[in-house]
């Protein structure tokens, strides 16, 4: 379906990689980043940062509904009447996630298993209805599609990022999807066995996710200059 | 052909457009991988039995493996009295056969109430129980000649349903093995129930059948006897669920055994 709608934007208009259609992906990864710059998705950004793998389950299906959502909208887009366009963004977002999840359930079980509470939070995810109703309601369905692999790529460093540094201080360990959590402090280093090391509960606690994306906005503002306000 | 799109002829038909397909798609979806999803989740039950008496299945030889080492499937009422049981394969539709029992469906509608409402009062507990509509599963296992029974649990932990299965040894009383799950506990804390450490501990623990407290998981830390294991420190609202799960349900079992062992006397 996108492939065909891709082939009508080529041949009519720009190129789909042009320089500005480019910037579409390249932007949300710093300049405009849903979680650092424009602070949307932070919910399921402290609630699922604890372990790498869960990290990047979510990005995944976050990016799954961010393309599917942001194309549907962009091909209905001059149908959609003006005042209910946003129950008609959550029907679509709902019916994708269930979908996906009905489809997992059956094919993938083991990583439904996984995802069980996440499915839900994608919904609410402040990202996709940001992009649906900001991009995807003004423009064609291949600068769409580009605009969601921006977006959800953006979302997703910034998880991976913060689920690192929580895993590794908070578990001494990091996990990925299909090889479970690896270990790598030797037991013996933990107080518990009589060694010198203790896990940083805290890093496992909700609020630690906030410092540590504040961690990365100072970082990223300190590098990047056109982020700072004139006052 | 000129539309307003903003007229509420124009809105109200497409909203119902849009719901019917919507619907219709859903439906089709859950309809078509229905039974998909359903020997998913029975072969899921599979590997968890065959996981608390320390057998690892995969998804693809649960169901062989299953007949293999469980003999007999047994469903009792909470007064302990046998309600039928079964051997041999089974019958995905047949509601009576134990296996097909969905306890955490009859915990969520029932047993959770009757529960968070008597509270302590063991005696309201009891008689509201044995007048609800529960039956209770329990699978007879041979695993390399030697009889175990595992006991399926359900319960509640901090933010959702925890549940998992029990196996004791053919004394009734030495607990074999205990696996455990959970929908939403937290990671790192109370989702730690699903890890090996902590179901490691029940093993070869005994139950206490002639007390009140069958079995207890006590708060981290504190010191433990043959009758509990150390709970999860910062886990505490889950490790009290575990403890809670299991003293309601094995308490219904030991009754079970109990008029077993007086029968054979009789005889």
């Amino acid at each position: 379906m996108s492939e065909v709608q891709e082939a009508i934007v080529e041949k009519k208009s720009e190129p789909l990689f042009s320089k500005k259609n480019r910037k579409l992906i390249s932007d949300p990864l710093n300049d405009s980043n849903p979680i650092t710059v424009q602070v949307l998705g932070i919910c399921s950004a402290l609630a699922i940062t604890v372990q790498v793998q869960q990290a990047v389950i979510m990005s995944l299906s976050v990016l799954f509904v961010l393309i599917g959502g942001n194309i549907i909208i962009s091909l209905m887009r001059n149908g959609i009447p003006d005042r209910i366009r946003i129950i008609v963004q959550l029907v679509i977002v709902a019916a994708l996630v269930i979908i996906v999840n009905e489809v997992l359930k059956a094919f993938l079980p083991d990583i439904s298993e996984k995802l069980s509470v996440f499915v839900g939070l994608i919904i609410t995810n402040c990202i996709i209805m940001g992009r649906l109703e900001a991009f995807a309601l003004a423009n064609k369905p291949g600068p769409s599609f580009l605009d969601a692999i921006g977006n959800g790529l953006g979302y997703a460093w910034i998880l991976l990022a913060v689920s690192i540094v929580r895993e590794i201080f908070g578990s001494g360990a990091i996990s990925f999807p299909g090889m479970g959590q690896v270990k790598f402090l030797p037991e013996g280093w933990f107080i518990g066995n009589g060694g010198f090391y203790e896990n940083n509960n805290m890093m496992i606690l909700p609020p630690m996710a906030l410092v540590v994306v504040g961690v990365i906005i100072w970082i990223q503002r300190s590098r990047n200059t056109k982020l700072i306000e004139s006052h | 052909m000129a539309v307003n799109k903003n007229s509420n002829g124009y809105t109200f038909l497409f909203s119902i457009v849009m719901v019917v397909v919507v619907g219709a798609a859903l439906a089709i979806t859950s309809q078509s991988l229905k039974p998909l999803q359903t020997k998913n989740d029975a072969d899921k039950k599979r590997i968890d039995i065959l996981g608390a008496i320390q057998v690892k299945a995969t998804r693809e030889n649960a169901a062989q493996m299953f007949e293999q080492y469980v003999v007999e499937r047994v469903a009792i009422n909470y007064n302990g009295d046998v309600l039928n049981s079964k051997t041999g394969a089974i019958d995905a539709t047949d509601k009576n056969d134990p296996f097909n029992v969905d306890i955490q469906k009859e915990y969520r509608a029932d047993v959770k109430k009757i529960v968070k409402e008597s509270g302590k009062n063991q005696e309201e507990m009891a008689a509201r129980l044995s007048a609800a509509p529960v039956s209770f599963p329990l699978f007879k296992c041979n695993k390399d000649g030697e009889i175990l029974y595992v006991i399926p649990v359900v319960g509640t932990g901090l933010w959702g349903p925890i549940w998992g299965y029990v196996a004791l040894k053919d004394d009734k009383q030495t607990i074999y093995g205990a696996k455990f799950d959970h929908k939403t506990e937290t990671p790192g804390l109370g989702a730690e129930i699903k890890e090996y450490f902590f179901q490691e501990k029940f093993e070869n623990k005994t139950l206490n059948t002639s007390s009140e407290t069958v079995f207890s998981v006590v708060k981290g830390g504190a010191p433990t006897n043959e009758h509990s294991v150390d709970g999860i420190t910062g886990g505490t609202v889950t490790s009290k669920g575990v403890d809670e799960m299991i003293n309601r349900t094995l308490k219904v079992y030991i009754k079970y055994f109990e008029s077993v062992n007086n029968q054979r006397a009789q005889r």
